[in-house]
């Protein structure tokens, strides 16, 4: 087939004279993969609208009832409150936004009547309004409409910064405008390509102005809605002890025909990740676990029993490393990394290129993280027009020894190396989390082989990750040579996330350590192209921006990414379901069912 | 004995005070913050992670945090949770039920193994019966509950199918089925408690009991011509249990407290549960109230056992 014929092919899906599966069966006979096919599709502007899991059942309820077990227990209902992701899935149980985020990364309508798009006058050339229209016929669960001015309510809740509401920076540099009943305008103030952020996945759902109105700003705190949620999801809620149970019965008035097919659902919280795998794979008591940070292994061998399995779905969750070139070792106007000063022997290029052929990623993935994690090269992984084709790993000792003999580092008589009295000797940091250790030992004995000293250092994770500006050990202090997390991307789109390889966000004592940008490398040409991005609204040209600040970093070796992690559900064996590593594992309940 | 409790009563208030003031200042030093799962997410301005310390009241020097914790709590208010959002009182009413359902029946099961098991041994020293059920209470408070509690899962559960293995405070079954389902649940985590403890009590309860089988008293009962029966239930086991009440007294504050690690492992919505949760989650006013009405209950039973004594063993006195 010709590049002719496929742009013939997708001009006849975008006037609808040809249905997308058709395309994509059409491609597929010449070749080209499914998933490609897609990409084509989406490159070229044309809505996605597929939900991943088709839905059998006929009518809506006679599924009994649905349990979930949820290793750490949701807290509170509020979907504008919540922190973690265990509160964002319980609240999205009631709530829904405009539009979701299935498992490849593309959006799909829920309380919209479609996905705004240039071709349906949703996107303004200018990329700096968007038009979202309401599906009609939408009720709340207490019986009234769902209309633009709760769309509009729910911006100016989540704005204001006397609620103290989480998902506030989707909403505070945006407009929101009521065209009519069922239409709103999201008013941006600079041209913004990537706009589907307020009103969709998880900062997005709607809640009920009639609810919440007299609760906005500084009474937040005070609705009783927080704790017994009036949404227009697909399940009613019913009952709810923080940090233990939360139930629910189905929703008779559902604005989608046939859904949901379960009576009631239950969500039990607390406990750890491997009894709860336990709770589905071999005893069958829960249907659904969530979020199973388990050794591979283990799963296997819980799935042996048949009861239940497992599903990884591609998230934004990256692993890797940082090399410090700061000078972590010494203090410079009361800080230590600070951009001033620069790292003895990490500084050096050809000693990070040598780290990076350091680092066995396939056993990694192998030996600990199974289906847990892919081995990548590139920072940014999903969706896949924003990978760098061009980078690639490679685990090489002997090229890693090479390259540290050309660069005039000696072995000493300790076997480590050394250049001008300086050692290869580097600290190690990460949190505490079996794992991670585990990979800090299969770095350490390959660093050991090539004359590179590496001292380990684990974190509890609740110190690492914390912004306590007194404690040393924190991430964004970076007060050592080497450190080791993930990090998530939580669109499907990568400009937010890669603003931590900006200099304008470096982390350092004058923002508290706040910067998102925790290396401190700065690279002018990765600043111009993130900037550039920023306006580009071109999808191809944007994307290549994104794509060339990704590269620098990875080809200074500063950031040395290691997997992609997968975000890992268990499942009874008849239930069908559909979780996604761009929303919440609720995201699309209402489609759940058993066979 | 008025003037007694009265003392007891003032001298407790400082001693609440100081240890709600050691609380207050170790989980002030201890490090971690609530807000850490936004420090990860780009999604979240560090602002509003700033704005909302800020709000919470965790940017103010320790002790004018202290102040405002005593007071609001002198006057009732007990804080709100920052991880819920809501009242720490409701938090912690909604699990007293179970904590005390489940602690409670299992130290109940403790005393039913432990007094007859005690007693009797005593009677018969170094007999075959007591040389087995000194070996049994030994095995017992050395095993974890941690250890005991897995191995019933993996027995009960996950190899028979017998038992859930996951606690429900709110049962979807009514009438009889509702009891049979409840008694499923309960039964392991009880069973891990009360064998736990019964184990200890055991040893208390012999030894208690052998103190006074030797005394002149229970030889001259005999010699009245008293039946056996009569002497080891009326003569014996009344003076020997006066320490073993005193020892239950002051196991009562375990009672609320609820028990963290089988509440753990059996997902049981207690207290024990609550505590650890908040404290994963950095969660000051929840695990300073949990801790502190713990405090308040040891304190309180130690009087109770106290007077308890005195009123079960007339030659102690308060004066």
């Amino acid at each position: 087939m010709k590049d002719q014929d496929l742009g013939h092919l997708i001009a006849r899906v975008k006037e609808g004279a040809l249905s997308r599966r058709s395309f994509i069966r059409k491609a597929a006979a010449v070749g080209l993969a499914a998933p490609f096919a897609n990409q084509l599709l989406a490159f070229n502007g044309v809505a996605m609208a597929k939900a991943n899991l088709p839905y059998k059942p006929t009518k809506a309820g006679g599924g009994g009832p649905l349990k979930m077990l949820l290793w750490q227990a949701p807290t509170l209902l509020n979907p504008h409150f919540a922190s973690g992701t265990k509160d964002q899935i319980a609240s999205r149980i009631f709530y829904e936004p405009l539009a979701g985020w299935d498992k490849e990364g593309n959006l799909f309508p829920q309380l919209a009547a479609e996905i705004p798009s240039k071709a349906n006058g949703g996107l303004s050339a200018d990329g700096k309004e968007v038009i979202w229209k309401i599906k009609p016929g939408v009720k709340w669960h207490d019986g009234k409409p769902l209309t633009a001015d709760d769309a509009v309510f729910t911006w100016e809740y989540a704005a204001d910064p006397a609620t103290a509401a989480y998902t506030t920076g989707a909403y505070k540099d945006i407009k929101v405008e009521k065209v009519d009943d069922l239409t709103i305008k999201v008013i941006f103030k600079e041209p913004t390509p990537f706009w589907a952020d307020a009103f969709v996945g998880v900062a997005g759902m709607i809640i009920p102005k009639h609810h919440f109105g007299e609760y906005k700003g500084t009474k937040s705190r005070d609705a009783p809605a927080n704790l017994k949620p009036v949404g227009t999801g697909a399940y009613k809620f019913a009952d709810f002890k923080p940090g233990d149970i939360l139930t629910a019965e189905r929703n008779t008035e559902y604005h989608v025909a046939n859904h949901p097919h379960f009576d009631t659902l239950e969500v039990k919280g607390g406990g750890d990740a491997v009894s709860a795998a336990r709770a589905v794979l071999q005893t069958g008591e829960y249907d659904y676990a969530w979020n199973l940070q388990v050794e591979d292994e283990v799963l296997k061998r819980m799935e042996t029993g048949g009861r239940g399995k497992i599903s990884a779905v591609v998230s934004g969750d990256i692993e890797f490393i940082i090399l410090n070139t700061t000078d972590p070792w010494t203090e410079v106007d009361g800080e230590r990394s600070s951009i001033k000063t620069k790292h003895p022997t990490l500084s050096d290029p050809k000693v990070r290129e040598a780290l990076n052929l350091l680092i066995d990623r396939d056993s990694v993935q192998k030996f600990i993280y199974g289906r847990g994690g892919i081995a990548t090269a590139s920072f940014v992984n999903q969706p896949a027009k924003f990978k760098s084709t061009k980078l690639k790993y490679e685990f090489n000792i002997d090229k890693a020894n090479k390259i540290l003999d050309d660069a005039g580092y000696k072995k000493g008589s300790d076997g480590i190396r050394e250049k001008d009295g300086k050692k290869l000797k580097y600290v190690f940091q990460t949190s505490i989390n079996a794992p991670r250790q585990k990979t800090q030992q299969i770095i350490k004995q390959a660093c050991q082989r090539a004359g590179i000293d590496l001292e380990l250092k684990s974190v509890t994770a609740s110190v690492f990750f914390s912004s306590d500006v007194a404690n040393p050990d924190t991430y964004t202090k970076l007060y050592v040579d080497m450190e080791m997390y993930t990090t998530t991307q939580p669109q499907p789109d990568p400009e937010r996330f890669l603003n931590q390889f900006v200099s304008w966000e470096v982390a350092s004592k004058e923002n508290k350590w706040l910067g998102r940008n925790v290396s401190r490398y700065t690279d002018k040409d990765a600043d111009e192209a993130y900037k550039a991005a920023q306006k580009e609204l071109d999808p191809d040209k944007r994307a290549a921006l994104l794509i060339k600040v990704n590269e620098i970093f990875c080809e200074a070796h500063v950031i040395l990414p290691l997997l992609s992690r997968t975000r890992v559900a268990a499942s009874v064996t008849n239930l069908m379901h559909d979780h996604s590593g761009w929303d919440v594992d609720t995201w699309n309940l209402a489609a759940w069912y058993r066979s | 004995m008025g003037a007694y409790l009265l003392r007891r009563l003032l001298i407790a208030i400082p001693s609440l005070l100081g240890i709600s003031l050691i609380l207050f200042t170790v989980l002030a030093l201890a490090p971690g913050d609530p807000f850490s799962e936004m420090a990860t997410n780009p999604n979240v301005p560090p602002e509003v992670r700033e704005a909302l310390r800020a709000s919470f009241g965790l940017n103010d020097p320790i002790m004018v945090r202290y102040v405002r914790w005593l007071s609001n709590m002198v006057q009732g208010d007990w804080g709100f949770s920052f991880a819920s959002r809501i009242d720490v009182d409701t938090l912690i009413l909604q699990r007293v039920p179970t904590t005390l359902f489940v602690v409670g029946s299992s130290q109940i099961l403790a005393l039913c193994i432990a007094l007859p098991v005690g007693i009797y041994a005593a009677t018969r020293p170094y007999s075959l019966f007591d040389q087995v059920a000194n070996t049994l209470a030994f095995v017992g408070f050395s095993l974890p509950t941690f250890f005991t509690g897995l191995l019933l899962i993996l027995i009960f559960s996950v190899s028979l199918d017998w038992f859930p293995f996951v606690y429900r405070s709110d049962l979807a079954a009514t009438g009889w089925r509702w009891y049979w389902e409840m008694f499923r649940q309960a039964i392991m985590p009880i069973t891990v408690l009360g064998l736990f403890q019964a184990a200890s009590y055991t040893r208390y309860v012999r030894s208690a009991v052998l103190d006074v089988i030797r005394l002149d008293y229970v030889t001259t009962a005999r010699a009245k011509g008293l039946g056996e029966k009569t002497v080891t239930l009326r003569h014996i086991t009344r003076n020997a249990l006066i320490p073993v009440v005193t020892l239950i007294a002051l196991q009562m504050p375990a009672v609320f407290g609820g028990a963290i690690v089988t509440e753990q492992i059996f997902r049981i919505p207690g207290i024990g549960s609550l505590l650890i949760d908040a404290i994963l989650a950095n969660d000051t006013p929840v695990i300073m109230a949990v801790t502190f009405v713990f405090a308040c209950l040891v304190v309180i039973f130690n009087l109770i056992a106290d007077v308890l004594y005195g009123w079960l063993d007339p030659r102690i006195s308060f004066s």
